[in-house]
């Protein structure tokens, strides 16, 4: 067993916004990209050209319908990832200590060098969030890209995760959600961010702005916002409204 | 607590940034491309780029797994096997030269019409068109005949610009957004942008579509409409804003011909506008109620009375656009079955229309003078925008929808003003700036001018005396008298059957047509197998050129490969699709950030090394060595125009040029310095009312654009379609065929008008109920992605999507599969239930199917057994008739192949089905089997 710090300094996580998101994958693809060339071993695709292709991911977006009784079906596209949770279950069912989280800004992560890749970790994980990579024998899982967030031979705005830097509709957030003050945690407020399944009592640092209500056009009837209406739908009354103001003009 | 290992927060990224220009896809992104050791080792966006400000999509960041893919071309090929069988030898490029110039050049001396060179997806078109010109070929052309050039033309001829790469909507301002039909498939990243800047800021999005997925899934509002009906939509919505007054009748005298008289005596000129001696059409004066030119200073032209002249009353335009759309056809309640929308619905959206351009005006305090010298204090905006492009393009309609769609922007007055719709230099350009198309050819001659333009009346149509076709894809005749892009979709079936004429040589760059940029895909393929009775073929030389092992290069009997987009330069030009932003002139490069590892050459660099070879004029010097040594020598020193070429930025010795100035030998060096990509700004006073603002004219010359001011109004009634009404009516020397004179007559109509699809309208809707559309995904470029080990992991294969609706009738089940019937064919696909979806379409994804063989995927990929194309139900005619004449599945002002106006029925597939049907059997594969598993990481 491995054990979670009492309290982190901050907590750095993600704003997903559920509302923003059009599932175009951008993210997953920029995560891979990074993920592979950086921190611990590449993210690997077994049968990569073939029938079967599967690969590693730390972030993959889900699709999810939505039927309603009295309005359309919505579609959501879901992003999901690590949500570096503060009661971390897949730290705490570590047998090796190879999964942690960091005191000082509260990611978790893993040791690849500690880890034997017994996957327990991936089956305490309620969210699905961690996956083995198959030719490495290791559990990969999301680092928030902590390899870019300090890093001194970045730019200063660079230092994000790369899925909040590519995210093209601006749908990601990154930032401290333990200072009430922070962008994301205003955004959290504003649009009434949640946790996702509170239930399992994960106690999740990444948070998820829900979609605004759809399809609740209601407009009045076009009559009511005219200062000239015409009584009529005949050519007539039309005639007479169009006379009256290209007087006015 | 547990002890934290020390981990590396600070790891180098890369040795060195290169930032080029991205090519997974069209929309030509900045990348920032991280090197190690001297590979390609990571990919992100620019954030000094004009388009995606450092965004990226999953195509761009997968970009280095297409620079990586196993389907590259090594070397050139020549065909050993038979046609379509995929066996090659690979040669050198001398032999490759050897044989392109042994066939070409006779083809020059003696016909040079016998070579059609079309070219897809490139972004090359003012250079492959400069060359074939130079060749003197008629037969040459991009592909906008099968993608979106409905889009183009509409825009162009109404108001001299369309969406994406003519203009955009004013995402910083816009409050209301209408986003007409698919639309993930162009402009990608920006649209993703824009939508991410109105949703921060609550702006209303809505969604008309059949499909409620990607883009459409985020719309606050979603319009299910049914497809083939967004021109009868549109037009309702336009009755309604009328009916209630919410138009900018200011706006609509000041800038469009709403005012212009028409002329209503029987005869030649009806419906023509009447004009004074100089040519200038007429308005009424509400001061004198006489007729004057329409810009005599002072005048307060009339929208509603007309003049009587000669016993006869002439109207102006508006007078005829209200009466036409306040008929009640086109009230809502008489429009919502066609459209399956409910009325209450058209209602509200129209008068959330008229609410937001009315009620939340936008007024900028910048001051502008307008081209007739009035000054203005203030910039007044109508922040509705409006967005669609492939959707509602791709019908039989599709023109005169664009049509429609361009009229509501401009009745509520929001083109080119804040919150609205605002063109991107060089557009606003009218169809009277653009050039007519040319099709005069000689034995060793240039053509007589460009190939495609925007005709103006029957007098420009491409037809010889007896009515044939000067075009082997019958581009500008009868058929399709404003087909301004082309139709490629027409080159090989048209080639195939010797109409209007055999050629020799088929030349193709980019273009998938042996699969899924082709209609009746399994048929192309027979006809570019096909043989005469000597074993020759019909078609008889086929040149290829592609990076990839795609299905059209077994069709090839020369392939010439080409490099990846990070081997290669390129340039987006002005003078071709650019890259500005409503505020900004901007074009861009590529340079190779890596040099080829294999027998592989740029494409254009070949055309040029052949275009020396056969002698072209503009490639040889007066010795007749090459005139370029590649392309990159021709983007820098090519001048189209004295002071204009293919580049902007940097131009003079000194790099002071913007737009003019003479070649500068650092040009390309000085793009590589700024991240590859030059801008400059429009002035503030000049960034609004481009069309008919001094400021901007003034400066649109001064950056070479154009080479005197050219303000205009927008043409809510184009002239030039009545001239083609009144041929098909009998007047004029050109005449139409007699069975195209009613089609004519219903189609070249010079108001926007809606009429069903021609296929709806020949459909027994109780043999093919559904209608059937495909969606690229926005992770997907064409057929590109499919042998990207990345995206196709997102992507791989190509269920069809039924409604709740269709699932209960048929009973289907989780894991069933489908067999969608057209009156060309049957396919056979996975089914999967979605419910946001109108209830009478089905759909899938476009162009992720693969043929066995191809881009190196193993034959056993889903690509290939549990995907398909739709392709192989759409036919490029339409059923027979019975009157003998082959009716293209077209739009018939365009030409634009009418992909969506697809009918289909649906029956479940007997239990058992494993594999997708058509199962066309494996090509052999010209590159070596891919890996099996991948992990690219690049080490110091």
């Amino acid at each position: 067993m491995t054990s979670l710090p009492a309290q982190t300094s901050r907590k750095l996580g993600l704003v997903i916004d559920l509302d923003t998101c059009v599932g175009c994958h951008a993210c997953v693809i920029s995560c891979k990209g990074w993920n592979t060339e950086n921190y611990g071993a590449p993210l690997s695709d077994t049968d990569a050209y073939g029938e079967q292709p599967e690969g590693t991911f730390l972030n993959r977006v889900h699709t999810f319908e939505v039927t309603r009784d009295a309005a359309p079906p919505m579609v959501v596209h879901f992003p999901k990832s690590c949500l570096h949770c503060d009661d971390a279950p897949c730290v705490t069912v570590c047998p090796t200590g190879a999964s942690y989280k960091r005191h000082e800004d509260g990611i978790v992560l893993v040791n690849e060098t500690d880890c034997i890749g017994c996957g327990l970790c991936a089956w305490a994980c309620p969210y699905g969030a961690r996956e083995m990579d198959a030719a490495a024998k290791v559990m990969k899982k999301c680092t928030l890209c902590v390899d870019r967030i300090y890093n001194e031979n970045l730019p200063a705005d660079d230092r994000e995760p790369a899925c909040v830097r590519t995210c093209p509709a601006g749908a990601r957030h990154f930032g401290d959600l333990g200072d009430p003050d922070s962008d994301v945690s205003r955004l959290v407020d504003e649009r009434g961010g949640f946790d996702l399944m509170p239930e399992q009592g994960t106690n999740p640092v990444n948070k998820y702005l829900p979609p605004r209500g759809r399809d609740t056009l209601q407009a009045p009837d076009l009559a009511s916002l005219c200062d000239t209406p015409s009584d009529t739908a005949t050519a007539t009354g039309f005639l007479g409204w169009l006379d009256r103001t290209l007087e006015r003009l | 607590m547990t002890v934290q290992p020390d981990i590396m927060l600070s790891p180098k990224p890369s040795d060195e940034v290169r930032k080029t220009t991205c090519y997974m896809c069209a929309c030509r992104c900045g990348i920032n491309v991280h090197m190690k050791a001297g590979k390609v080792a990571y990919i992100e966006g620019n954030r000094d780029h004009p388009v995606n400000r450092g965004v990226l999509c999953a195509k761009g960041s997968a970009g280095i797994m297409q620079h990586l893919s196993p389907a590259r071309l090594r070397a050139p090929l020549k065909r050993v096997g038979p046609r379509g069988s995929g066996e090659f030898q690979e040669i050198s490029w001398d032999e490759a030269f050897a044989i392109a110039t042994s066939w070409l050049k006779p083809l020059r001396e003696k016909a040079p019409e016998k070579l059609a060179f079309f070219t897809g997806r490139d972004q090359s078109q003012s250079f492959t068109g400069w060359w074939a010109q130079a060749f003197g070929t008629p037969n040459w052309a991009a592909h906008g005949g099968f993608c979106s050039v409905n889009m183009a033309a509409a825009g162009i001829y109404t108001m001299g610009g369309s969406f994406w790469e003519f203009g955009q909507p004013d995402w910083d301002r816009t409050k209301l957004f209408l986003l007409f039909g698919v639309a993930e498939d162009h402009d990608s990243n920006p649209i993703k942008m824009g939508l991410g800047k109105l949703k921060a800021r609550g702006a209303r999005v809505i969604g008309v579509n059949p499909i409620r997925s990607g883009y459409n899934a985020i719309a606050d509002d979603w319009v299910g409409i049914t497809p083939g009906t967004d021109g009868l939509f549109i037009l309702s919505l336009v009755h309604e804003l009328l009916r209630a007054g919410k138009i900018d009748l200011g706006y609509l005298i000041r800038y469009t011909n709403a005012p212009y008289l028409i002329n209503a005596h029987d005869g030649a000129q009806k419906g023509m506008f009447l004009r004074d001696d100089d040519g200038k059409p007429l308005v009424r004066d509400r001061k004198t109620g006489q007729a004057l030119a329409w810009d005599t200073p002072g005048i307060a032209p009339d929208l509603a009375a007309g003049v009587s002249m000669g016993g006869v009353k002439h109207l102006p335009v508006f007078r005829h656009l209200a009466d036409r759309y306040l008929s009640p056809d086109y009230a809502p309640e008489a429009v919502a079955e066609r459209c399956g929308i409910p009325a209450p619905r058209i209602r509200a959206i129209a008068a959330e229309i008229a609410r937001v351009a009315f009620e939340e005006e936008i007024t900028l305090h910048q001051p502008w003078t307008d081209f007739r010298g009035q000054r203005h204090e203030t910039m007044v905006g109508r922040p509705v925008a409006m967005h669609a492009m492939r959707g509602v393009s791709a019908h039989s309609n599709g023109f005169q929808t664009a049509r429609a769609l361009h009229m509501l922007q401009i009745l509520i007055g929001s083109v080119e003003t804040p919150g609205g719709f605002r063109f991107k230099p060089p557009y606003p350009k009218p169809p009277e700036a653009h050039p007519r198309p040319h099709a005069r050819h000689a034995p060793g001659q240039p053509l007589d001018g460009p190939h495609l333009g925007y005709p103006l009346g029957p007098e420009h149509l491409l037809i010889n005396g007896d009515g044939s076709a000067r075009r082997i894809d019958k581009a500008f005749t009868w058929d399709a008298p404003l087909s301004v892009h082309g139709l490629m979709h027409m080159v090989i079936s048209n080639a195939h059957a010797g109409d209007p004429y055999e050629i020799d040589t088929l030349f193709l760059y980019m273009a998938n047509m042996a699969w899924n940029s082709s209609m009746n895909t399994s048929a192309v393929m027979d006809m570019l197998t096909d043989q005469n009775a000597d074993g020759s073929y019909r078609i008889p030389r086929i040149i290829y050129s592609d990076a990839y092992s795609s299905e059209m290069v077994a069709f090839a009997d020369l392939v010439l490969p080409d490099t990846t987009y990070l081997e290669r330069h390129d340039c987006i030009s002005l003078l071709d699709r650019p890259i500005c932003e409503a505020d900004a002139l901007a074009d861009s490069i590529r340079w190779p950030v890596v040099a080829p590892d294999r027998d592989v050459r740029p494409f254009q660099s070949v055309l040029l090394d052949l275009g020396a070879r056969l002698g072209l004029a503009g490639m040889i010097n007066d010795d007749g060595t090459p005139r370029f040594r590649d392309y990159a020598d021709y983007i820098t020193n090519h001048e189209r125009r004295p002071g204009v070429g293919p580049l902007a930025g940097w131009r003079n010795d000194d790099g002071t040029g913007q737009g003019r100035g003479s070649p500068n030998p650092d040009q390309i060096a000085r793009y590589i310095e700024n991240g590859g990509f030059w801008s400059s700004h429009i002035p503030a006073q000049a960034q609004f009312f481009k069309p008919w603002n001094a400021a901007y004219q003034d400066w649109a010359v001064s950056h070479g654009l154009y080479d005197s001011p050219q303000p205009y109004v927008f043409n809510l009634y184009v002239e030039p379609l009545r001239k083609f009404q009144l041929a098909a009516e009998g007047y004029g020397h050109r005449q139409p065929p007699d069975h195209l004179r009613a089609r004519l007559i219903q189609t070249m109509d010079p108001l926007p008008v809606w009429y069903p699809t021609f296929t709806d309208a020949v459909t027994d809707p109780a043999e093919y109920p559904l209608h059937a559309l495909t969606q690229r995904p926005m992770a997907h470029y064409h057929s590109w992605g499919s042998q990207n080990a990345w995206l196709r992991q997102i992507h791989g294969d190509t269920p069809l999507y039924v409604s709740g609706q269709i699932w209960a009738q048929h009973q289907f089940k989780p894991g069933d599969w489908a067999t969608l019937t057209s009156p060309h064919g049957e396919i056979t696909l996975p089914v999967v239930r979605m419910d946001a979806l109108n209830p009478h379409t089905v759909w899938t994804w476009n162009a992720v199917a693969k043929r066995r063989g191809a881009w190196a995927l193993d034959p056993a990929a889903p690509e290939a057994t549990k995907s398909s194309l739709l392709n192989h139900l759409i036919h490029e005619l339409l059923p027979p008739k019975g009157d003998g004449l082959r009716w293209a599945n077209s739009d018939p002002v365009t030409g634009q192949a009418a992909w969506y106006d697809l009918r289909v029925r649906i029956e479940k597939a007997p239990a058992g089905q494993t594999v997708s049907a058509p199962a066309h059997p494996a090509q052999t594969s010209p590159v070596p089997p891919a890996p099996r598993d991948i992990a690219h990481q690049v080490k110091e």
